[in-house]
C-alpha cells in the first residue's frame, strides 16, 4: 500500500509543464548573455556556423540548396530507429562520418540549424513515433545515479529554482548545438545530457547511444511548437 | 582552424563614433590546466592584438591567460577618412592571423 502510495505521489509530483507555461532556457539567462546570442557578430557560436558553410559547400551543395526548416522536425525516425540530426548528416556522409562532439561535425549540425531559427519545433506523437516517444518519456521520468534523481524532478516540477548558483531550466533543446560558456564551446544536446547524468551520478550513455535520441525526440515533442534559437548561447 | 571575424560599418559620416567588433576563434588555453593524468596543458593563447586605420595604430590590447575561448574584442573610434582597417592577432606557438575591412567616410 506504501509503495503504491508513493507511486502515486510520484506520479503526482511529476505533472508535465502546461504548454503555455512553457520558458526556452533563454528566458532564464542574464542580460549579456541574452544579449550575446541575439547579435549574430558577437555570437561566438558564429566561429562554427562559418565552418559549417565552407563544410557545406563542399559536402552537401551537390544534393541539397538549402535546409530550411529540417532541424526543427528532428530527431526522426527512421528504418525502424530514431535518428538524430547530426547522425543524419554523417548518414549523408557516406562512408567519411565526423566524430561525435567533432568541431566538424557540430559546425555542419550548427549551420543546417540556424536555418531554421525561428520556426516552431514540429512534433507529432503519432504510431510511428510513438514507442520511441514513450522510451524517450520513460528515461526522463525514470530515477538513475546515486543521487537517484529523475529529469522530471528537477526540470518538470522546480523549474525556476536554484541549483546551487544556478536558475533550473524546464530544458526545452531550443537551440542545440549551443555555444556554452561553461564549455568555452560548442556542444550537442547528447553534451548536455552527459552533463546531466554526471551531475546525479549516473553513468552516462555513450555519444549516439538510441536512450540519448529518444529522450532528444521526447524532449523535442515537449517543447513543439516552441521556436528554434540556434545557434544559442547557454552560461 | 584560425577563423577571425571583424564588423566594421561599410559607411559612415566624418567625425562619426563608430562601433568595431572583432571575434578570434582561439582556444585560450591558460596553461594552468592538467589532463586527466595529471600534466599540465602548455599555454596557447593570444597574447596581443592591434587595429591599424590607414596604417596608424588606433587600438591595441595585451591579452593574458585569465581569458575566455574565443575572445571577442570590441572598441569605437571616429571615422576620419576612407580607407581600410587592418587588424592582427598574434600568440604563443606562432599564431598570427590578419584581418582586413575597408570603410567610406562621406
Amino acid at each position: 500500500m506504501r509503495f503504491f502510495l508513493a507511486v502515486f505521489a510520484f506520479l503526482l509530483l511529476t505533472a508535465e509543464i502546461p504548454l503555455a507555461e512553457r520558458r526556452s532556457g533563454y528566458e532564464f539567462m542574464g542580460r549579456e548573455t541574452r544579449a550575446m546570442q541575439d547579435d549574430d557578430t558577437t555570437n561566438p557560436a558564429l566561429l562554427w556556423v562559418l565552418d559549417g558553410e565552407a563544410l557545406f559547400k563542399t559536402n552537401c551543395s551537390g544534393c541539397h540548396v538549402d535546409l530550411k526548416g529540417v532541424a526543427a522536425r528532428f530527431p526522426k525516425v527512421k528504418e525502424g530507429r530514431a535518428v538524430s540530426l547530426d547522425q543524419q548528416i554523417n548518414a549523408c556522409l557516406k562512408g567519411k562520418p565526423f566524430p561525435y562532439e567533432s568541431r566538424e561535425l557540430l559546425a555542419l549540425t550548427a549551420y543546417v540549424a540556424k536555418q531554421s531559427r525561428g520556426m516552431p519545433i514540429q512534433s507529432e506523437w503519432n504510431e510511428a513515433t510513438k514507442p520511441f516517444l514513450e522510451r524517450g518519456r520513460a528515461i526522463f521520468n525514470r530515477r538513475q545515479g546515486q543521487l537517484n534523481l529523475a529529469c522530471a524532478q528537477c526540470h518538470d516540477d522546480n523549474w525556476g529554482k536554484q541549483l546551487s548558483g544556478s536558475v533550473i531550466p524546464q530544458a526545452h533543446p531550443t537551440g542545440y548545438p549551443i555555444y556554452r560558456l561553461e564549455w568555452q564551446g560548442m556542444g550537442s544536446v547528447q553534451r548536455r545530457f552527459r552533463n546531466c547524468l554526471i551531475g546525479v551520478r549516473a553513468e552516462p550513455y555513450a555519444y549516439g547511444a538510441p536512450e540519448y535520441v529518444e529522450l532528444e525526440m521526447f524532449l523535442m515533442w515537449r517543447a513543439r511548437g516552441m521556436k528554434l534559437e540556434t545557434p544559442a548561447v547557454r552560461p | 582552424m584560425a577563423r577571425v571575424v571583424v564588423n566594421v560599418p561599410a559607411d559612415a559620416k566624418r567625425g562619426e563614433v563608430i562601433e568595431i567588433r572583432t571575434l578570434a576563434g582561439h582556444v585560450m588555453e591558460s596553461g594552468f590546466r592538467r589532463t586527466e593524468r595529471g600534466v599540465l596543458i602548455p599555454r596557447d593563447i593570444i597574447t596581443r592584438f592591434v587595429c591599424t586605420y590607414n596604417g596608424v595604430e588606433i587600438f591595441s590590447a595585451e591579452l593574458y591567460p585569465a581569458m575566455a575561448a574565443n575572445p571577442l574584442i570590441s572598441f569605437t573610434t571616429v571615422a576620419t577618412e576612407s580607407g581600410a582597417l587592418e587588424f592582427k592577432w598574434t600568440g604563443d606557438n606562432g599564431y598570427a592571423v590578419t584581418e582586413s575591412a575597408k570603410i567610406s567616410v562621406a
